[in-house]
């Protein structure tokens, strides 16, 4: 399908992006700390930074990848986002209050606020790169993506755009300007989808979706056949040829047959049952790498957009056509009703490669339950893979850098659960539409075969370009609100982790500012040289791994370090390393890579299933227990009093004390401090002692 | 020593109870959420049984997405609550010290 860029979409796009440098000038100017710059000075409300979670997190792989999805698998997709959700549980019960206690700028200062260790330093400041790096890749390829339809430019020029902008944004006020870029971000999708979803409800069903009567509904054809006893063929119609020889073909393997009509070809799927041949769509790609659609080059429009239901049945009855249904009318309608999805079949023809699109009827009931995507039930391994995934998704959301960085942004710690909780109200209300904008993409004529990732924005192009226009920048935005919160994320790591703690470079707060800003502008030029690089590419898998590394490498060191008096800051070292090798190395060894990284035959990966979490995670703890044990110090660290009991230290540095004083405190050791403040405390009781007497 | 705004939540004396509520929070939701992944991968054809206007696999998604909501504002007021009364009691000391 070919889409036409539309004046509505690109002046709101620019808008868009002229309030975004707007707000990045503004807060410009306010930026002038190394505070300022990595937490937005720590004054954010709790209920804008929760919308800001909303945005930082529900990236262009939640919007137009679980849509996409759900219209091509049904409810295996919606399993993304209950998986999604459920990770902010951990988030608000486990870490939330205690990362923003221990926490000033980065992840690493909470992991290592009891140890001073240049090894968890480096460990997390890697940890933090590698998951902000997989998750950067997909969102600036999606960004090249979605710039063809929307402004007609080519692929590259909507990676440098999006990066341009990411990088003004981040260099110029950091968090500042993030937090409120991810704010409106994450408050206009909100909004719209819940538009969208109205528009879908409203709409009702149909078994010739003809989108509102704008597109007239493509009947696809049959063609009625009888097989000879020496297996030829005679069609219905007679206009259509068949060779004689057609079970011989790659294709009779498949079960389809290659029709000649007027000298073009067209591929038919064989229901053996019903007696009648099914058109087909196909991709061909050629030994050349031209591509045809349905026999055509793109730009003749032959490929057409599907997806609809052959029978609704409401109240037992069967009808052609809805009205207005309610959320839970509209589930029991697919539910009750029989709907065509389209999967595929590659065949290799005469060295062209073909990907047959063929319709398969299937209950409703069946799409509305697991395993048309995750084959569950059967297999043992099939399961493991499964439950990984859910684990990874549930473990991983609380350890993203992205994410955790949003907890310094905000005053205390019930701001950090306050904004939690906005963040999974907004993003579970999101997450529930996406199930209705999902079916809605699945039956209502829209979808692109060739790229499900549009459902979506196809879907609200349905109910009228401007909806469109909204949606398409919107998910542009998407990519902007996201990529920035990464590369807060990442230059913290860099600057404050790795430059100014591991190496220990000296530097005045101006300094640091500007060494933030300048990984900023390092890390934004190399996402968009990795965005154009992997051009094509399908990397949406970089974000499972982002997960996978999160939730193996971060989780348990977050998790330990809360709960467990004898971790190690060896301890913490080594699982974090531990858990970050492992997950890649299993990820590495997958079927999933053999097929997409290396071309190799899956069924010879070394590792039985994708994904890596339920080995990583639990190898990660095991990590951290064992090497903590071995290198328990009996020293007085054990008797020292929990971390935050020494949080007035957060005091000196926040403008209380000089800073000499506080660049002296910083070099001292844990113990070294502790001694300090029982000194002290010792002191003003003796003093009160003596003004009492 | 003088204690500005922020540290009320510098010494938060709460956070041991507060923690203590989410550990059991979050282990309610542990549990069913492991409930969820459990019988959709072994158990799927359970997940088809009718349930409300669709099935079960609809409404137990739906249930852990509001559940998730519901236990995040239930979680909040009993921590809100816990910090106000040892603010209060904080208050109060003090008072009394200063008074004495």
């Amino acid at each position: 399908m070919s889409y036409q860029s539309s004046a509505w979409a690109v002046s709101i796009f620019v808008a868009f992006v002229a309030f975004v440098l707007w707000i990045a000038y503004y807060y410009a100017r306010q930026t002038k700390t190394a505070k300022g710059f990595y937490t937005a000075g720590g004054t954010v409300h709790w209920a804008v930074n929760g919308i800001a979670f909303a945005g930082d997190y529900l990236s262009a792989a939640s919007f137009l990848g679980i849509c996409g999805m759900i219209a091509v698998y049904g409810y295996d997709g919606f399993l993304y986002s209950i998986g999604y959700l459920a990770g902010w549980m951990v988030a608000l019960f486990v870490v939330a209050e205690p990362m923003k206690r221990l926490g000033k700028y980065t992840f690493a200062d909470a992991l290592d606020a009891k140890f001073n260790s240049k090894g968890i330093r480096l460990a997390a400041a890697l940890s933090t790169l590698v998951i902000s790096v997989c998750y950067l890749i997909p969102q600036m390829v999606g960004a090249g993506v979605l710039v063809t339809p929307l402004l007609g430019l080519p692929h590259y020029c909507g990676v440098v755009l999006v990066g341009t902008i990411v990088t003004i944004i981040v260099a110029t006020a950091g968090m500042a300007s993030t937090t409120y870029v991810q704010f409106l971000k994450g408050g206009m999708l909100i909004v719209f989808s819940t538009a969208l979803v109205i528009c879908v409800l409203s709409r009702g069903l149909s078994t010739s979706p003809d989108q509102g009567g704008n597109v007239p509904y493509r009947q696809f054809q049959t063609i009625g056949f009888t097989t000879s006893s020496d297996g030829a063929l005679s069609l219905s119609d007679a206009s259509y040829s068949v060779q004689a020889d057609w079970q011989s073909s790659p294709y009779a393997k498949k079960n389809f047959v290659k029709l000649t009509k007027n000298g073009s070809t067209s591929v038919w799927s064989l229901d053996k049952d019903a007696g009648v041949l099914r058109e087909t769509q196909t991709v061909t790609i050629l030994p050349n790498g031209d591509k045809l659609y349905n026999g055509a080059p793109k730009s003749e429009g032959k490929f057409f957009p599907v997806g609809h239901m052959s029978e609704i049945k409401i109240n037992g009855k069967s009808v052609s056509k809805t009205g207005p249904l309610d959320p839970s009318e509209f589930l029991a309608a697919i539910n009750n009703g029989t709907i065509v999805r389209w999967p595929s079949e590659k065949i290799e023809d005469n060295s062209a490669q073909v990907t047959v699109y063929y319709q398969k009827a299937t209950l409703g009931k069946d799409i509305l339950r697991p395993g048309v995507k995750f084959k569950v039930g059967g297999k043992l391994t099939e399961n493991l893979n499964f439950i990984s995934l859910m684990l990874a998704l549930f473990l991983g959301t609380a350890a993203l850098p992205h994410i955790l960085i949003r907890y310094y942004t905000v005053p205390s710690p019930a701001c950090a659960r306050k904004s939690t909780i906005v963040a999974i109200a907004a993003i579970g209300f999101f997450y529930v539409l996406t199930l209705f904008m999902g079916l809605g993409s699945m039956t209502n004529g829209v979808l692109d075969l060739n790229d499900s990732n549009m459902a979506a924005p196809l879907l609200a192009k349905s109910f009228g370009i401007f909806l469109f226009a909204i949606i398409s920048a919107l998910a542009f935005a998407t990519v902007l609100g996201t990529v920035s919160g990464l590369m807060v994320a990442a230059s913290g790591a860099v600057a404050h982790d790795i430059i100014e703690r591991f190496m220990g470079i000296k530097m005045d707060d101006r300094r640091k500012v500007r060494a933030g800003k300048i990984s900023a502008i390092f890390i934004g030029i190399s996402a968009m040289f990795l965005g154009i690089k992997y051009q094509g590419m399908n990397v949406s898998y970089l974000v499972g791994w982002a997960f996978a590394v999160a939730a193996s490498a971060n989780l348990p060191a977050i998790v330990m370090l809360l709960f467990w008096k004898k971790t190690t800051s060896k301890g913490i070292t080594a699982s974090i390393i531990v858990g970050m090798v492992s997950a890649l190395a299993i990820i590495l060894l997958s079927p999933e890579m053999y097929k997409e990284l290396y071309k190799l035959n899956p069924a010879s990966a070394p590792m039985p299933f994708d994904n890596p979490a339920i080995i990583s995670a639990p190898l990660s703890f095991l990590t951290l227990v064992v090497v903590s044990l071995a290198t328990q110090k009996s020293s007085i660290l054990a008797k020292a009093p929990a971390p935050f009991d020494i949080e007035p230290l957060h005091l000196l540095e926040d403008g209380f004390a000089p800073e000499s004083v506080v660049a002296e405190l910083e070099e001292m050791s844990h113990n070294d401090l502790v001694g300090i403040i029982l000194d002290l405390r010792e002191e003003i009781a003796s003093l009160k002692q003596k003004t009492r007497d | 020593m003088d204690h500005g705004p922020s540290t009320n939540w510098g010494e938060d004396k709460s956070a041991g109870y507060k923690t203590r509520v989410g550990l059991w929070m979050f282990l309610v939701y542990c549990i069913i959420y492991a409930g969820f992944v459990v019988i959709n991968s072994v158990w799927p054809d359970l997940m088809a049984k009718p349930m409300g206007s669709s099935n079960l696999a609809v409404a137990y998604g739906m249930g852990l997405i509001i559940l998730a909501f519901a236990l995040a504002v239930i979680y909040n007021h009993m921590c809100g609550r816990a910090e106000e009364a040892h603010n209060n009691a904080e208050d109060a000391t003090k008072e009394a010290e200063g008074e004495a």
